[in-house]
């Protein structure tokens, strides 16, 4: 197998709270992995470290094939096969929703302003918003605002996208749109990290189900398996809770 | 003669206000310089320490704290005064013009510079981390995506502090520069008669009242973008 993610014995400390306690993270080219856990035990911070947004305090971290952590890495190089998606989508406001995804194909991947256009409105296209390329942000609703987010990493075509809680800011009637396009990505062939609470959409799509808790992981496997029959007290705990929502 | 005829005489006399329009329209034209010097460059000074300070480099950081907060405590006539009858003394004689031109050029770069700075870090942090995750660098994000929201963002301050601080060319008079009111007060030395100081205030008037003007026009029309 040809992984395009090792993270070894990541550890991160902010002050006096050590938030990562030795994670280990392996994902596979094509697999979708889902980080679940309780608010508070590292899940983003782990995804954050992943393209070197938080600096993590010790480890190894490899995405497809470059040392994140080696001081020769360019990051800014290795940070465009790596897309990421935020919470709160973070689209450049000033920009038009053309403008956003095409912002760092014309200054890092080179592109005139032509070709920079043909591959942001085809990224565009993939996220079902062709037609909303002249609208600014605050003319689009959050569900279009987050797959302008994603159009804005894919439009890079990267190895590996990373989610961090895409859907946690959307009114509940956008979300379904926003998991749609998730959806396509998946089939595509994406390799792609997600931290989410949306249950249905890993039981559905994921690969492989990550539960974490107090920087650790604490175990890991099939949704079917974590979902139904998790081996671990704190799991159980954790995926009774959620359900009961 | 009447009262108000006395008053017109006073305040308007058509005889002085003919004989010294050339002088005051030459006032003008100075202050019309200096002002454009002082905007150009002191808007231009303190973007450029914004920029260097939003690097955080901590010893340049403090010193540009330090300058910064030198020249907004100092009232400008004090810098103004400071540089044309001090620096004689350290063997540099700038002019009347440059005298004025360089100090409220400080200052005004000392108050611009405090408006981008809190502009720039209104920014919120996910502009930066959207940007870096692309792959742009620290130098592209601030360019692309940061300095334009926060540009936006300082616009109304920075037209107030600009058009207070312009005004305060009129301080040049004090080391003898011949901008408006430098002209105005000689001519009404030599004429006895206070009508040109009228037609100095006119010509503030007419200079400043468009930059209100267009300021506020700026202002509104980049409050809506958003």
């Amino acid at each position: 197998m040809s992984y395009i993610v090792r993270a070894r014995g990541i550890h991160k400390h902010f002050g006096h709270l050590h938030v990562l306690k030795g994670v280990d993270l392996d994902v596979a080219e094509r697999e979708l992995v889902f980080v679940i856990g309780p608010s508070g035990s590292g899940k983003s911070t782990l995804l954050r470290c992943l393209n070197r947004l938080e600096e993590p305090s010790s480890g190894s971290i490899e995405v497809a094939g470059i040392d994140m952590l080696d001081a020769r890495t360019d990051i800014n190089h290795a940070r465009q096969h790596i897309g990421m998606v935020f919470q709160s989508f973070n689209l450049y406001p000033h920009m038009t929703a053309l403008g956003n995804v095409t912002l760092a194909l014309r200054k890092v991947a080179g592109k005139s302003r032509a070709e920079a256009d043909a591959l942001g409105q085809a990224a565009l296209e993939r996220v079902g918003l062709a037609d909303r390329a002249t609208h600014r942000p605050l003319e689009l609703s959050g569900g279009q605002q987050q797959r302008v987010a994603i159009a804005r990493a894919i439009a890079l075509e990267p190895k590996v996208m990373l989610f961090d809680e895409p859907t946690s800011a959307l009114d509940p009637e956008l979300v379904g749109s926003v998991l749609a396009v998730m959806r396509s990505l998946r089939d595509s062939g994406m390799t792609m990290i997600v931290v989410s609470h949306e249950m249905g959409f890993a039981r559905a799509a994921a690969d492989r189900v990550v539960f974490m808790d107090d920087g650790l992981i604490v175990e890991q496997g099939p949704p079917a398996r974590i979902f139904e029959s998790p081996a671990h007290e704190r799991t159980r705990a954790f995926i009774g809770q959620i359900q009961r929502h | 003669m009447s009262r108000w005829d006395k008053f017109l005489d006073t305040f308007f006399n058509a005889r002085v206000m003919a004989k010294y329009l050339p002088d005051i329209l030459e006032g003008t034209v100075l202050t019309i310089e200096l002002a454009l010097l002082i905007v150009l460059s002191g808007l231009l000074a303190g973007l450029v320490l914004a920029l260097i300070r939003s690097l955080g480099v901590r010893p340049v950081n403090w010193l540009i704290i330090f300058v910064v907060d030198l020249f907004r405590s100092l009232p400008p006539l004090v810098v103004i005064v400071l540089i044309y009858f001090g620096l004689p003394s350290a063997g540099l004689s700038p002019s009347a013009f440059v005298s004025t031109w360089l100090s409220l050029a400080l200052v005004l770069m000392a108050f611009a510079e405090e408006i981008f700075w809190a502009g720039i870090t209104s920014v919120p942090k996910g502009q930066w981390e959207a940007s870096r995750s692309t792959g742009l660098g620290f130098g592209q994000t601030l360019m692309n995506v940061v300095l334009p929201q926060a540009l936006r963002l300082t616009i109304a301050p920075l037209t107030n502090r600009t058009i207070a601080i312009t005004k305060g060319t009129a301080l040049g008079t004090v080391v003898a520069l011949h901008e408006i009111l430098g002209m105005a007060s000689s001519a009404v030395s030599n004429s006895y008669n206070p009508s040109p100081l009228v037609m100095g205030a006119a010509a503030y008037l007419v200079l400043f009242v468009p930059v209100v003007v267009g300021a506020r026009w700026i202002e509104t029309r980049f409050a809506w973008k958003r």
